[in-house]
């Protein structure tokens, strides 16, 4: 059998299925992969060997009594350290959380191992998932595996680098503003955002509310359509689980037709700022669709260039609420509990030492933006441009059935280049941020090198909510083009690590 | 616009329980003062009649039956607390000394 880790996830399970290869044989595999590569990439912030073999046992001995697999069962899988995971660490990139075991699966967690999915270990993430790099982790760095002195994006840049770098098939991500679409990009792997309440938030640990979602990420749009398959669909824990069917994802990412299909290009995602590359690949890539048979038209969704303004008052106010509850008295770290401070001077005390520079920027934005006198001003205007970012798509979507751009103005840039740069850190998002501020699926997907540096480029798809299977035949579609004009998947140019 | 100083950069430190060290209050007060200056466009753009979004989804009150159903025992939930004692969140003292 050829090497394990280089197989995408369908062929994985297909393998085991048949008995070509066991779930264990497939599990150790990448144990090796990660115990030779990831001193470099550190894309994972704990590996569970016991848990991840103990899993692929299970599996095996399923089969070995004739059981019914599921799709994905025996695939390893990279979790983002932001889900809960019984008796396995939890820290979301932060001190507040060293040590913390979390005493209950989150229902992504539980729907992954009911389905049979390898859990390998969680990956290194920007701490409480606010960032564009994963420079903001507490527990240092994740390298790119396209050159490792570059950011793999964030906040999702361990579970987008463990990908990269053929440690896991499939990760989990979480999109706030971009986390998981943007890390994609920069790595040359496909990340999605499903529609907001489309996969269950229980047990994810919480920044933004009314933003955060978590999502597939994979090598290959059917990956990530088995993998959202997987864990997407109504959850009684989370009350903004959206209640209905699941949209037909493995479907389209097998079908893969656009004739016919009307293919908005936004306008206002180009110009200054964006890398001629980037526009290049992008460019490339909308003419691919028109030569596959799609009707492309140009958009305008003017409230867009006040998506990134509103995302940074509306993010670190829900943000300033939500980390409230590390108060260091229930659960995490506790500092300067010595018998001379009173409970509020220990919690103050506590989230100083325990939350890095970004959480605490975010928290003091939110406080300000929420304080009276500037609540109207802040908040409140946000929220409105949040309405006409939503209008903006509800009337594009009124006459195209997906809208793309580049997903990321540049490709990646050096580690330490915007680290304590915020602005410059948050124009990463720019074109990510509209879709989570109106609650639709978004897709990132490889769409070529940039000619000038080498280095991945991403193309976004973006559907209107609950249409989250157009992302996939779009996906597919694009996947297909270019993998027969470039000859082999994007990631097979990755240098050797 | 007013610049955001060192005392305001204090002030919000207070209020969200950071107990700020000298050295960080310079340098937030100029990063905070950069981004509140950037976001501040927000408000040049909708108008009085503009209703305000708070969330994607129009959902109120999602209740569930009101039934007793398993969940944690007082061990698993107290298996994080820095300091617990008789089954309870030890705390610090949390009223001053009279």
């Amino acid at each position: 059998m050829a090497d394990l880790t280089r197989l995408t996830a369908a062929e994985t399970a297909a393998a085991i299925a048949s008995g070509e290869a066991s779930a264990v044989e497939v599990t150790q595999a990448h144990l090796d992969r990660i115990a030779a590569v990831d001193e470099k990439v550190h894309a994972f912030l704990h590996v569970d060997t016991d848990g991840a073999l103990g899993a692929a046992e299970a599996v095996d001995a399923k089969r070995a009594k004739g059981e019914e697999l599921g799709p994905l069962a025996g695939v390893p899988l990279a979790l983002k350290d932001i889900f809960t995971t019984e008796g396995v660490p939890t820290t979301v990139g932060s001190k507040i959380l060293e040590g913390w075991i979390p005493p209950y699966d989150a229902t992504l967690t539980k729907r992954l191992k009911h389905a049979g999915v390898v859990i390998l270990g969680k990956t290194n993430m920007d701490e409480f998932a606010m960032g564009s790099s994963t420079e903001n982790s507490a527990y240092g760095p994740t390298g790119n595996p396209w050159d490792l002195t570059r950011i793999p994006g964030g906040s999702g840049g361990g579970s987008a680098a463990a990908l990269a770098s053929f440690q896991a098939p499939l990760a989990i991500g979480t999109d706030t503003g971009g986390s998981i679409r943007q890390p994609a990009a920069v790595t040359g792997t496909v990340g999605v955002k499903p529609t907001y309440g489309g996969v269950s938030r229980y047990g994810m640990v919480a920044f933004s509310s009314s933003l955060d979602q978590g999502g597939p990420c994979a090598r290959t749009v059917l990956d990530a359509a088995l993998l959202h398959q997987t864990i997407a669909g109504h959850d009684p824990m989370d009350s903004t689980s959206i209640d209905a069917p699941v949209p037909p994802v493995v479907e389209a990412a097998r079908n893969g037709d656009v004739r016919g299909l009307r293919v908005g290009v936004v306008k206002e995602f180009a110009g200054e700022g964006y890398q001629a590359g980037v526009m290049q690949r992008f460019t490339e890539s909308v003419e691919l669709l028109r030569e596959l048979g799609a009707e492309v038209v140009e958009v305008s969704c003017p409230s867009f260039t006040y998506a990134l303004a509103a995302y940074y008052v509306i993010a670190p106010s829900e943000c300033s609420s939500n980390l409230a509850r590390f108060d260091g008295l229930r659960y995490g770290l506790r500092v300067a509990d010595d018998g001379t401070h009173s409970a509020e001077e220990v919690t103050a005390l506590t989230r100083e030492a325990g939350f890095g520079p970004e959480v605490k920027r975010r928290i003091m934005l939110g406080t300000y933006a929420l304080s009276s006198g500037y609540y109207d001003a802040y908040y409140g205007s946000a929220q409105k441009v949040r309405t006409l970012i939503t209008r903006d798509f509800q009337r594009a979507f009124g006459d195209v059935d997906v809208l793309v751009s580049p997903t990321t103005p540049t490709t990646a840039f050096p580690i330490g280049e915007r680290a304590d740069d915020p602005m410059a850190m948050y124009l990463a998002d720019l074109c990510t941020i509209p879709a989570n501020l109106a609650g639709n699926a978004a897709m990132s997907l490889p769409c070529g090198l940039a000619p000038e540096d080498g280095l991945p480029v991403g193309l976004q798809i973006i559907a209107p909510a609950m249409a989250d299977d157009r992302l996939y035949r779009v996906g597919a579609a694009v996947e297909a083009g270019f993998v027969e004009r470039w000859g082999h998947p994007l990631l097979e140019e990755a240098p050797a690590l | 616009m007013p610049g955001i100083t060192r005392e305001e950069v204090a002030h919000l430190g207070r209020l969200s329980r950071l107990e700020l060290k000298d050295e960080e209050l310079d340098h937030f007060a100029g990063q905070l003062d950069e981004i509140i200056g950037a976001v501040a466009r927000v408000s040049e753009v909708a108008g009085e009649d503009v209703p305000p979004t708070s969330h994607p989804l129009p959902l109120t009150n999602v209740m569930r039956p009101d039934v007793v159903r398993p969940s944690l025992t007082p061990q698993q939930a107290l298996s994080g607390a820095p300091a617990q004692e008789q089954q309870r969140f030890k705390v610090p003292q949390i009223l001053g000394e009279e």
